[in-house]
């Protein structure tokens, strides 16, 4: 089976590119072993955060960075687009282009974010409060949202909260079972004509408040939702996020899935890639796990497997690999490096990943593979936790890839 | 020494939960566990004491698309299957027997069909049935055919098919053997007209994906030994074994060996199903079919869930685009709830019928002439539900091949 552009991996950065490219006309295969990391997302997209000005940061990074290697001209111009492109699949985000807001995390912490879903609450870069008192609404029962925690976060702010929990009949047959009181169980829910019997049960404490915040359980399947829940509610209505599984998350990946297949791609979902086939530097083909000796041809490929989370770097006692082609890997030979004892600190492992030439084109045995492009969190030189950049090298990288298979 | 044979490869769980927003039952019955609980999770405990099982397993409809939603390659769905068969204490009940064993009751149906397929269309029959064997009285049974496709094959196919150098051996499974000899014939009327013949495996029985999801194991078992052994011989004869159904291939392939512990995987490569197979040919270059002109239809393919799990339904999709006359549309792929013999009980009726809402709506919306899929038991469902004519891919390839063209293109 023959393709322009083989993917593999389908999670935020296969999917940029996979778009990317069939929008310019390519024919592209993405193979994805299993769901991907944006059933994690916090809401906010990342571009860098280690500063005010993510692009100010982003100069400062060190030669090895993936940002680097693209430029920082071509990630001007690739940032730029962000917003433009999730808006025409259907995503809405805010933010200033050129200066980091603060996003509040589940744990009532706030962290720098560069772009953040238009239904989340988010805070301006000076970090003035947009509210004196608000109301923050739980679910009953629901335990992956911890109101104390983010009371006590917009406390030490100067806000005053009250906590107040949300309880409906509809919802009791979810409540037998504790273990299933998820938030895209409440979200399957929480949608069509139930959505007036919500906003009434909001508004009752929403009188005397500024805004009104709750977790993100609303909106799985889309943004209508949200935007006839947020209509009905009579003060101003923010989510925040909750414990993993995220309802916008899974919505962004659905969405962008979507798109992609609508452009005409084909999306292989519990699939893994198990080989390849080189000739003359070149990928030729791959195989995969459930088409057996079926070859999956393309002039390109584009790696966007992942960290060690979703197994596109895996580790033993003797080092770290690249588990499909056994690429050259930048990490550390004496295991003991690979960790520091304090685990808040910057983790070394953080910043292994498949070596990559100028050109993002992944290296096996000390040469670049002319036609194999390596994107996302599989690259090596970032520490994406402590530089708040996992979102910003996906999408970045991942148009970085495509334009340079487009310009072939 | 005992110990090191347990499996421990739940341990690679690391409870994202990823599997929970997927399972189409949890949406829909929260007495369910749901796939992180059921199976992972409640694995560890029922390792140290079996009384941890939990009958609500006997919810998962298993169609393993928490294991292919799952980031890290756990198998859910079968540790799910296992436990059931190790721990469950629901002795099956007459009425599961009935339903699992469809070779039985094919035999005795096809022998008096009409007779058959009136009764089992009459309201008192439907109340009877409900009520002393909780067989959901809304349920439309398939109907029986009047000759089997095996008796058939004999009498009208078999010589023909001496003619053809290339053979390819089908296990036809008893949908289309008892219930829709059509979609037998058609497919011998593609191969014949690809320049294939076509041989029936020496002896076959179910493939026995209801006897496993209704506890009958060992009946399983025996069965799949059966089929495995004429799979072999087959093989030996340089044969690939084509199928019609993505659940018995699917069945064959992986639960033979995941579920009921048989080694199959000398001829796992060789079970095939038949739109996999020809594209591949087409592929290559191979193989040419020619279409009728006069051919228009608007199809939408359903992906059954075990279609999804092999992961083939981009063959059978393939396939339906190249016919000129199709214009295709592709649903969402999403369970209809019936999952064999899980829809047929009068437990589990609306649950199943809730499940396929999302399904049968977008099928209402897309106004098209026919829905196309892999799966019998899909198609009982679709038709039911959505009331509109569900067919296998083959069949509708056959009716839209150009028979005489396809031959002279593909004659050497």
């Amino acid at each position: 089976m023959k393709f322009d552009t083989i993917i593999i991996g389908g999670g935020l950065a296969g999917l940029t590119a996979g778009i990317d490219l069939s929008r310019k006309g390519q024919r592209c295969l993405i193979v994805s072993s299993g769901q991907s990391a944006l059933h994690f997302f916090s809401g906010s997209l990342e571009l860098c955060s280690l500063d005010e000005d993510p692009f100010k940061a982003i100069s400062s990074l060190g030669e090895d960075h993936p940002y680097t290697k693209i430029g920082y001209d071509n990630i001007i111009r690739y940032s730029e687009a962000v917003q433009p492109w999730f808006k025409e699949v259907g995503i809405d985000f805010v933010g200033e282009h050129g200066k980091n807001h603060w996003r509040i995390t589940p744990l009532g912490g706030f962290k720098r974010a560069w772009l953040t879903l238009d239904e989340y609450a988010n805070i301006p870069s000076d970090g003035t409060m947009p509210w004196k008192k608000v109301a923050l609404l739980n679910i009953d029962g629901f335990l992956d949202f911890h109101t104390s925690y983010i009371a006590a976060g917009l406390a030490e702010r100067g806000v005053e909260t009250m906590v107040k929990g949300i309880s409906m009949p509809e919802l009791d047959r979810l409540r037998e079972n504790p273990t299933e009181m998820r938030s895209t169980n409440i979200a399957k829910t929480f949608a069509g004509d139930l959505i007036g019997a919500l906003a009434a049960r909001i508004n009752e404490y929403a009188k005397d408040v500024d805004a009104v915040l709750m977790p993100a359980v609303v909106g799985l399947t889309g943004s209508t939702d949200v935007h006839r829940l947020k209509e009905m509610v009579v003060r101003p209505l923010h989510f925040l996020p909750t414990l993993p599984p995220s309802v916008p998350g899974i919505r962004i990946q659905m969405m962008l899935k979507n798109r992609f297949q609508k452009l005409g791609g084909t999306y292989m979902l519990g699939d893994s890639v198990v080989s390849g086939e080189f000739e003359n530097g070149r990928l030729k083909s791959i195989c995969t796990n459930n088409h057996g000796a079926v070859k999956f041809e393309a002039d390109n490929f584009i790696l966007a497997t992942g960290n060690f989370f979703s197994k596109g770097l895996t580790s033993t006692v003797d080092g770290v690999r690249e588990p499909i082609f056994g690429l050259d890997v930048d990490s550390l030979e004496v295991r003991a490096e690979w960790y520091r004892r304090n685990m808040f600190e910057a983790q070394p492992y953080m910043n292994f990943g498949v070596s990559t030439d100028g050109c993002l084109r992944a290296m096996k045995d000390r040469k670049p593979v002319e036609n194999l492009y390596a994107a996302g969190s599989v690259l090596s030189g970032c520490n994406s936790l402590k530089e708040g950049s996992g979102a910003g090298v996906a999408i970045i990288s991942a148009l970085h890839v495509s334009e340079s298979i487009l310009k072939k | 020494m005992e110990k090191n044979k347990i499996d421990t490869s739940f341990e690679q769980c690391m409870k994202c939960t990823v599997c929970t927003v997927y399972c189409p039952v949890v949406a829909v019955n929260p007495n369910y566990p749901g796939p992180k609980q059921a199976g992972p999770d409640g694995e560890r405990y029922r390792l140290k004491n079996p009384l941890f099982y939990d009958e609500a397993l006997d919810l998962c409809l298993n169609c393993k698309r928490c294991e292919v939603a799952c980031p890290s390659n756990v198998k859910i769905g079968d540790i799910i299957q296992s436990a059931r068969l190790k721990y469950g204490n629901n002795k099956p009940k007459l009425r599961d027997y009935i339903l699992a064993n469809t070779d039985i009751m094919g035999s005795l149906a096809t022998t008096m069909a009409p007779v058959v397929n009136f009764t089992l269309g009459l309201k008192p029959v439907k109340a009877v049935m409900d009520g002393v064997l909780a067989v959901d009285h809304h349920r439309t049974f398939p109907k029986y055919a009047g000759q089997k496709f095996e008796t058939w094959f004999k009498r009208h196919a078999l010589k023909k098919q001496e003619a053809y150098e290339r053979k390819v051996s089908y296990f036809h499974g008893c949908y289309a053997n008892y219930n829709h000899p059509k979609l037998a014939k058609d497919f011998v009327k593609i191969m014949n007209a690809i320049g294939y013949g076509v041989n029936l495996l020496e002896k076959e029985k179910c493939c026995g994906v209801a006897l496993i999801s209704n506890g009958f194991k060992d009946q399983a078992t025996r069965q799949a030994e059966l089929n495995l052994g004429s799979i072999r011989k087959a093989v030996a004869r340089g044969e690939k074994v084509l199928t019609t159904s993505s659940t018995c291939t699917f069945t064959m392939r992986d639960e033979y060996e995941h579920i009921l512990g048989l080694h199959n995987e000398d001829v796992r490569d060789s079970i095939n199903l038949a739109t996999k197979f020809i594209y591949e040919l087409v592929d290559a270059g191979q193989v040419k079919l020619v279409f009728k002109d006069d051919y228009t239809r608007r199809i939408a393919y359903h992906t059954p869930c075990h279609m999804e799990k092999l992961g083939w339904a981009i063959y059978s999709t393939s396939m339906l685009k190249m016919i000129p006359g199709v214009d295709f549309v592709m649903l969402d792929s999403q369970c209809c709830g019936i999952a064999g013999t899980y829809g047929f009980k009068k437990e589990h009726y609306n649950d199943s019928q809730k499940i396929g809402q999302n399904l049968f709506r977008q099928i209402h919306d897309y106004a098209v002439d026919m829905v196309a899929t892999d799966c019998e038991t899909c198609k009982w469902q679709i038709e039911m539900s959505a009331g509109v004519t569900v067919e296998n891919p083959i069949s509708i390839i056959a009716d839209a091949l150009d028979v005489e063209a396809t031959i002279k293109a593909n004659r050497k």
